[in-house]
């Protein structure tokens, strides 16, 4: 301590600075670093087994050989699926709470439940997804019960990101609506909503890029083991990315390692893709918005 | 009849009284100005008169305000329709992030017009009124918010205009702006005269002394002396409203 104490005082301003640089400088690199070498091992692992057929084909011979498409495509109706679900239900919400709630003890309420279940554990909401949806609502094992859960899981981003958004819309925009005569649902329609329809985009995008990477909460909810064909209603069970990656690496064995590193870099591609259209999104708002 | 009159119309934000028992009646096709310092509740008081004010939480009003001889804050009042009667002019140019064209329209079309030729009728009757239409009427899909300060607060009135208010509340509509385009804006008022019943809230006080027919002085929410513009300025009734104009204080 003492000695520490006296480098203290030896050093000059300078010197401390320049440590003090090195060491943020260090942690960002720490921070990077990880990013680069997963990708880079996915890519130099995982593109050999890259190709059309791996992209388009039914897995054959227990998983070991074949392509990954039900699985692909199983996330893509998960997505579409929470879209759906979770749009609609997390920006009503987002305009009650901005919009028409008052401030009273059942709204904070509200926003205190909204940021806890944000912080919930993913395989909580599996469970849930579980007991609610697959057994007491009766959906059975199914991409409906499986997009209900994910939807779950990212509403309360949605609800953020949504709120955000609208509050950014000036309030000199909602009175000059209001002035004219234009009721007030109306004025949020028209008005409100167009101009936060950027933010709550990319919020959306983000969770359901959430969504797509997930595995527990599709766990129980919808995901198939084993099913080389593609589902035939959202009351059927799918395939999926997260899991079939899961299922490649823990389950099967004598699989060969290009094919989880391919399945992986389809995954973390598509949720790459996403987060990259919401970056371009947002961009494209920062460069318009004038207000 | 007079076109708008308050009755001991008080207003609370909370606990604050921000107007005190304002009795105040407005005549039809004049301009009304209200003047006094800042924070003495002019633009409360306009905002009263087509209840904006009630946007704001924990806002209570006490006593009449008529219009056209009906209480506004009667229960049976629709504010959709008691809005698009009464229209207001903001502060800043508030245009819409949109085309100066569906700027006008915003308003007509959510009052459910939706054929196009009417509209554009009715943005080149709206323009025209505002003295844009000349400089304007081959640039009617500009972005708004591209336009000058003036123009998009004439474009801000001529978006008033295309809902065919009655009354026209404006609060200090050119403080955003340059001398040069006050004296524009003012010059419009004047036209407006003609078809609107006109209230306008400055702290400039030659702006209200050269457009309007009457003046209110307003002081920590009370309505101190109101009468002829004239009158108030050369000859006023009460010793505030004499310090006030003379620049004793405010
Ligand atoms: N939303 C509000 N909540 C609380 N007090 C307010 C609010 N708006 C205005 N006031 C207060 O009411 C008084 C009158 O305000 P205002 O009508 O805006 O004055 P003016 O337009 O004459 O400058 C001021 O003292 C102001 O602080
Ligand atoms: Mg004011």
């Amino acid at each position: 301590m003492s000695l520490l104490m006296k480098l203290h005082f030896k050093m000059s301003q300078h010197t401390k600075q320049r440590i003090a640089f090195t060491i943020l400088g260090l942690a960002s690199a720490i921070v990077i670093v990880p990013v680069i070498v997963i990708f880079a091992i996915l890519i130099q692992k995982g593109l050999p087994a890259i190709n059309c057929q791996f992209l388009t084909a039914m897995p054959r011979m227990g998983m070991r050989a074949g392509g990954i498409f039900p699985a692909i495509m199983g996330t893509l109706y998960l997505v579409a699926g929470t879209i759906v679900v979770a749009l609609p239900l997390g920006v009503l919400a987002a305009i009650y709470l901005v919009e028409y709630a008052r401030q009273n003890f059942l709204t904070r309420m509200i926003e205190v439940a909204i940021v806890n279940l944000a912080g919930v554990p993913s395989v909580v909401y599996g469970l849930f997804g579980l007991g609610l949806f697959v057994i007491f609502l009766k959906l059975g094992v199914s991409i409906a019960a499986g997009s209900l859960t994910l939807a779950i899981m990212i509403l309360p981003v949605i609800i953020t990101s949504s709120k955000e958004a609208l509050s950014s819309v000036p309030h000199s925009f909602r009175e000059a609506s209001l002035a004219l005569g234009v009721s007030k649902w109306q004025t949020i329609r028209c008005v409100v909503l167009p101009n936060a329809l950027p933010g709550i985009l990319t919020g959306t995008i983000l969770g359901i890029s959430r969504a797509a990477g997930e595995t527990a909460p599709i766990l129980f909810t919808v995901a198939a083991f084993y099913l080389p064909r593609l589902p035939k209603s959202v009351f059927d069970q799918c395939m999926a990315l997260p899991y079939h990656l899961y299922v490649l690496s823990t389950q099967v064995p004598n699989v060969k390692p290009a094919l989880q590193y391919g399945t992986a870099l389809v995954l973390v591609g598509m949720v790459f893709l996403l987060n990259f259209v919401a970056i371009v999104i947002r961009a494209r708002i920062r460069s318009r918005k004038q207000w | 009849m007079n076109k708008i009159e308050t009755r001991d119309l008080s207003l609370f934000y909370g606990a604050f009284q921000a107007l005190i028992g304002v009795d105040i009646a407005i005549t039809e096709k004049m301009i009304t100005a209200l003047i006094g310092p800042s924070g003495c509740g002019k633009s409360t008081l306009l905002r009263t008169l087509n209840r904006m004010n009630d946007l704001i939480d924990g806002v209570r009003v006490t006593g009449n305000v008529l219009i056209d001889g009906k209480d506004i804050y009667g229960e049976k009042t629709d504010l959709v329709e008691l809005r698009k009667k009464v229209g207001m002019v903001f502060q800043r140019p508030n245009p819409f992030p949109l085309s100066v064209f569906d700027n006008i329209a915003y308003g007509p079309r959510t009052h459910g017009i939706k054929r196009q030729s009417e509209l554009e009728g009715i943005v080149e009757t709206a323009l025209t009124h505002v003295e844009l239409w000349d400089t304007l009427k081959d640039k009617l899909d500009r972005f708004a918010l591209n336009l000058s300060l003036e123009q998009q607060q004439r474009l801000c009135i001529a978006r008033l205009v295309a809902v065919t208010p009655d009354i026209v509340l404006m609060d200090e509509p050119c403080s955003a702006l340059d001398p040069f385009a006050t004296g524009k804006i003012e010059e419009l008022m004047f036209e407006l005269k003609k078809a609107y019943t006109i209230v306008i809230v400055t702290h400039n006080m030659q702006q209200a002394a050269r457009v309007s027919d009457r003046a209110g002085f307003i002081l920590l929410g009370r309505l101190v002396e109101y009468g002829e513009t004239r009158q108030v300025f050369t000859n006023p009734r009460e010793k505030q409203t004499e310090e006030y104009i003379t620049g004793r204080f405010g």
